[in-house]
C-alpha cells in the first residue's frame, strides 16, 4: 500500500539549495529533494531545522520574510520556479498550506475557502463544485460556513487552511506542519484526509511534520533534516525500522521507549557531512 | 415650540451635512489602512490634488504652465477649451489610478514588511510631494470649482419647515447632494468589499498578508486597487469641498479633521468613519451653537480635538474599531 501511490513522474526537484534570510542568516545549507506525482513526501526533523524554510522557498513566501535562496536551483515539472512570485505558482498547481494555519480571521469559513479560488479563471460554476468538494472532505467546515474563522476551533482552523489550498485545484500542497497544536485523534483525522485527497484527487504532498510517528505512517518518502541538511532519505517503511531514527526521532531503542532525557541530538552523535 | 429648540434643530441638520463632508475624507483613510495597515497622511492632499486636477482639466488649463513659460519664455495659459464636467471627472480618476500605480509602484514596493512608523513618514513625505507637485502643475490661486451640483438654499424645506414652525431651515442644496451622493458612496463600497471576489481578496489581504500572498493574490494588485479606490473617495471629497468653498491650498487641512472623526469611529471601520464623521460635524455645531456664546466663541476649531480626547483615553479602539479576535 505503501507505495502505491507513487509514479516515477517527478513534480518538484529541488537541487542543493542554499537560503539566507536578511542577507546574513544562513538556514539552509544545500538541501536536496524531489517529490514525485501522486506521492506523499514527508519532510522530517526538529525545531529550526529548515523544514518550513524549505517549503517557503519552494512556494517563493521567502522574499516577503527577506530571505533568499542564493545557491541552487527549484525546478516544478522541468521549469526553473525560483523567479515566480506565489501567485503564478499556485496557477501553475503549487500551492502552500502555512504553518499555523493563517486562516482570515475576519472572513467567513465559506469567504475564506473562496479565496482559495482567486486565481481561477473557470468560472463560478466550477468553483461551486469545488466548494462542495471541500465540504465532503471536512463536513464540519459546512457546518460553520458562516462562521468568522478567527473564532472556529484550531482542527477547524487546520481544516479552513487545507481547503483553501484546495479550492485552488492544486497539484502539488506543500503543507506546513499540520498537527501543530492538535490533539493527536484530531491530527490522525487530519492525516486521513490528506490520504484520501492524495488518493482520490491524485494530490502530491510535500508535508514538513516534527511528529514523525504519524508523518512516517501516511507519507511514502521521507526525508530527514537537521540543521539546514538532510541527513537522511529513504522510503518511509525503511525509515520507520531504521534503528537510528526510532531511536533519535520516535523515541524508542531496541530496549523499549527511552526516557527524554537520553535523547540526544542525531548529529552530535553521527557527523553526517561535513 | 420654544424657538431655541427650533435653532437647534436647524443647527443638528446642518452639522450633519458638515459631517457627511469629514466623512468622506476619513473614509479613504480607513481603506488604506484596512487594506495595507498605511495610515495615509496624504489623503486630504489627495483631494486636493484631484480637486486641482479636475478644475485644470475642465478649464483646460495647461499642466505645468508655469514651469514652461520660465523655461521657454513663452506665455501659455489654456488650451482654450471647456470639458464638460462629466468628462473631466473620468479624466480626474484616471489621473487618481495612475497616482495610485506610481505610488504603488516608486514608494510603498520597496517598503513592503517595514515598520508602521516608517510607512507613515512615507506618506507624510508623499502629502508634501503631491501639494508641490500639484501647486507646480496647476498654480496656486483659489479656483472656483463648478461641476452642475446644485447650490444655494433648498426652497422646499424653506417652505415646509416654515409651515410646521413658522420658521424656515436654512439647508444648503449642495449639502443634501453631498449626503446622497455619500451615502451611494459608501452603500457602493460595501457592496464591492462584501459581495465581489476583487473586495474579498481585499479583505483577505486586510486579515493575513502572507496568507493572501499563499493563496496567490498580489498584495501590488491589491493595493493599487485599493489607493486607487482611496483616489476615487478622495475625488468625490475634493468636489464637495471645492464647490463649497473653492479649490484652495488650505483644502489639504481638513485631512486634520478626519483624525478625530477616525479616533471617534474607529481606524478599521468603514461605517465608523461615517457616523464618526456625523458626530463630529453635528457635535461640533452644536457646541459653538449652546456652549459657543459663553467662552468666546471659535471652538469648533478644538472640540473635535478634545472629543477624540477623550475617546482615546476611554474607549482607544473607537466605536467601531475591529474587535481583536482572540481565542481562549
Amino acid at each position: 500500500m505503501l507505495d502505491a501511490g507513487r509514479t516515477d513522474e517527478t513534480l518538484l526537484e529541488v537541487n542543493n539549495i542554499e537560503v539566507i534570510y536578511n542577507h546574513v542568516i544562513l538556514v539552509l545549507k544545500g538541501v536536496s529533494l524531489s517529490v514525485p506525482k501522486g506521492g506523499i513526501t514527508a519532510l522530517l526533523g526538529g525545531n529550526g531545522a529548515g523544514k518550513t524554510t524549505t517549503l517557503k522557498a519552494v512556494s517563493n513566501l521567502l522574499h516577503s520574510e527577506r530571505g533568499e535562496v542564493t545557491k541552487g536551483s527549484i525546478h516544478y515539472r522541468g521549469d526553473r520556479i525560483q523567479e515566480l512570485d506565489p501567485a503564478a505558482l499556485v496557477k501553475r498547481g503549487v500551492i502552500q498550506v502555512m504553518e499555523g494555519r493563517h486562516c482570515f480571521e475576519h472572513l467567513t469559513v465559506e469567504e475564506n475557502l473562496l479565496t482559495g479560488a482567486y486565481t481561477r479563471a473557470d468560472g463560478s460554476a466550477n468553483i461551486a463544485r469545488d466548494l462542495e468538494m471541500v465540504y465532503d472532505y471536512f463536513p464540519r467546515l459546512k457546518e460553520r460556513r458562516k462562521s468568522q474563522a478567527g473564532y472556529t476551533s484550531g482542527g477547524e482552523q487546520q481544516m479552513v487552511a487545507m481547503g483553501r489550498a484546495l479550492m485552488s485545484r492544486p497539484e502539488t500542497i506543500l503543507l506546513d506542519e499540520p498537527s501543530m497544536g492538535l490533539a493527536p485523534q484530531l491530527v490522525e483525522q487530519i492525516f486521513e484526509i490528506v490520504k484520501s485527497i492524495n488518493e482520490k484527487e491524485g494530490v502530491s504532498f510535500l508535508l514538513a511534520e516534527q511528529n514523525t510517528n504519524v508523518a512516517l505512517k501516511y507519507a511514502h518518502y521521507g526525508y530527514i533534516l537537521e540543521s539546514g541538511r538532510v541527513v537522511m532519505d529513504g522510503p518511509a517503511a525503511e525509515l520507520r525500522e531504521n534503528p537510528d531514527v526510532k531511536e533519535f526521532y520516535l523515541g524508542m531503542s531496541d530496549d523499549g521507549r527511552k526516557s527524554f532525557r537520553d535523547v540526544r541530538s542525531y548529529r552530535r552523535r553521527k557527523r553526517w557531512l561535513s | 415650540m420654544p424657538e431655541q429648540l427650533i435653532f437647534a434643530m436647524e443647527v443638528f441638520l446642518n452639522g450633519l451635512m458638515a459631517g457627511v463632508l469629514y466623512a468622506l475624507v476619513a473614509l479613504g483613510f480607513v481603506l488604506i489602512y484596512k487594506a495595507s495597515g498605511i495610515f495615509n497622511y496624504a489623503q486630504g492632499v489627495m483631494a486636493l490634488f484631484a480637486a486641482l486636477t479636475l478644475v485644470g482639466i475642465m478649464e483646460g488649463q495647461v499642466p505645468f504652465s508655469h514651469l514652461i513659460n520660465a523655461a521657454l519664455g513663452t506665455d501659455i495659459h489654456h488650451f482654450g477649451w471647456h470639458v464638460p464636467g462629466f468628462v473631466a471627472i473620468l479624466l480626474t480618476m484616471g489621473v487618481m489610478v495612475i497616482l495610485a500605480w506610481l505610488v504603488q509602484k516608486v514608494v510603498f514596493r520597496h517598503l513592503v514588511g517595514q515598520e508602521p512608523i516608517i510607512l507613515f513618514m512615507a506618506t507624510i513625505g508623499l502629502a508634501y510631494f503631491l501639494e508641490g507637485f500639484g501647486d507646480l502643475m496647476w498654480g496656486s490661486e483659489i479656483k472656483t470649482m463648478n461641476v452642475g451640483l446644485p447650490q444655494g438654499m433648498n426652497l422646499a424645506i424653506d417652505e415646509v419647515t416654515y409651515g410646521i414652525f413658522g420658521y424656515g431651515f436654512f439647508i444648503d442644496n449642495l449639502d443634501i447632494v453631498a449626503t446622497v451622493i455619500a451615502a451611494l458612496l459608501v452603500v457602493a463600497l460595501v457592496i464591492f468589499a462584501q459581495y465581489t471576489k476583487q473586495g474579498r481578496a481585499m479583505r483577505a489581504v486586510a486579515d493575513d498578508h502572507q496568507a493572501a500572498l499563499s493563496v496567490g493574490i498580489s498584495l501590488n494588485f491589491i493595493w493599487v486597487m485599493v489607493w486607487s479606490v482611496a483616489g476615487f473617495v478622495a475625488l468625490v471629497a475634493g468636489i464637495m469641498w471645492g464647490t463649497k468653498s473653492g479649490v484652495q491650498f488650505s483644502l489639504s487641512l481638513i485631512a486634520l479633521k478626519a483624525l478625530p472623526v477616525l479616533m471617534l469611529g474607529g481606524f478599521t471601520s468603514i461605517p465608523g468613519a461615517i457616523v464618526g464623521g456625523l458626530i463630529i460635524g453635528v457635535g461640533e455645531k452644536l457646541f459653538e451653537f449652546a456652549i459657543g456664546p459663553m467662552v468666546g466663541g471659535a471652538t469648533e476649531n478644538w472640540f473635535a480635538y478634545v472629543l477624540a480626547l477623550i475617546f482615546l483615553v476611554f474607549r482607544p479602539q473607537g466605536l467601531f474599531g475591529e474587535k481583536i479576535i482572540e481565542r481562549v
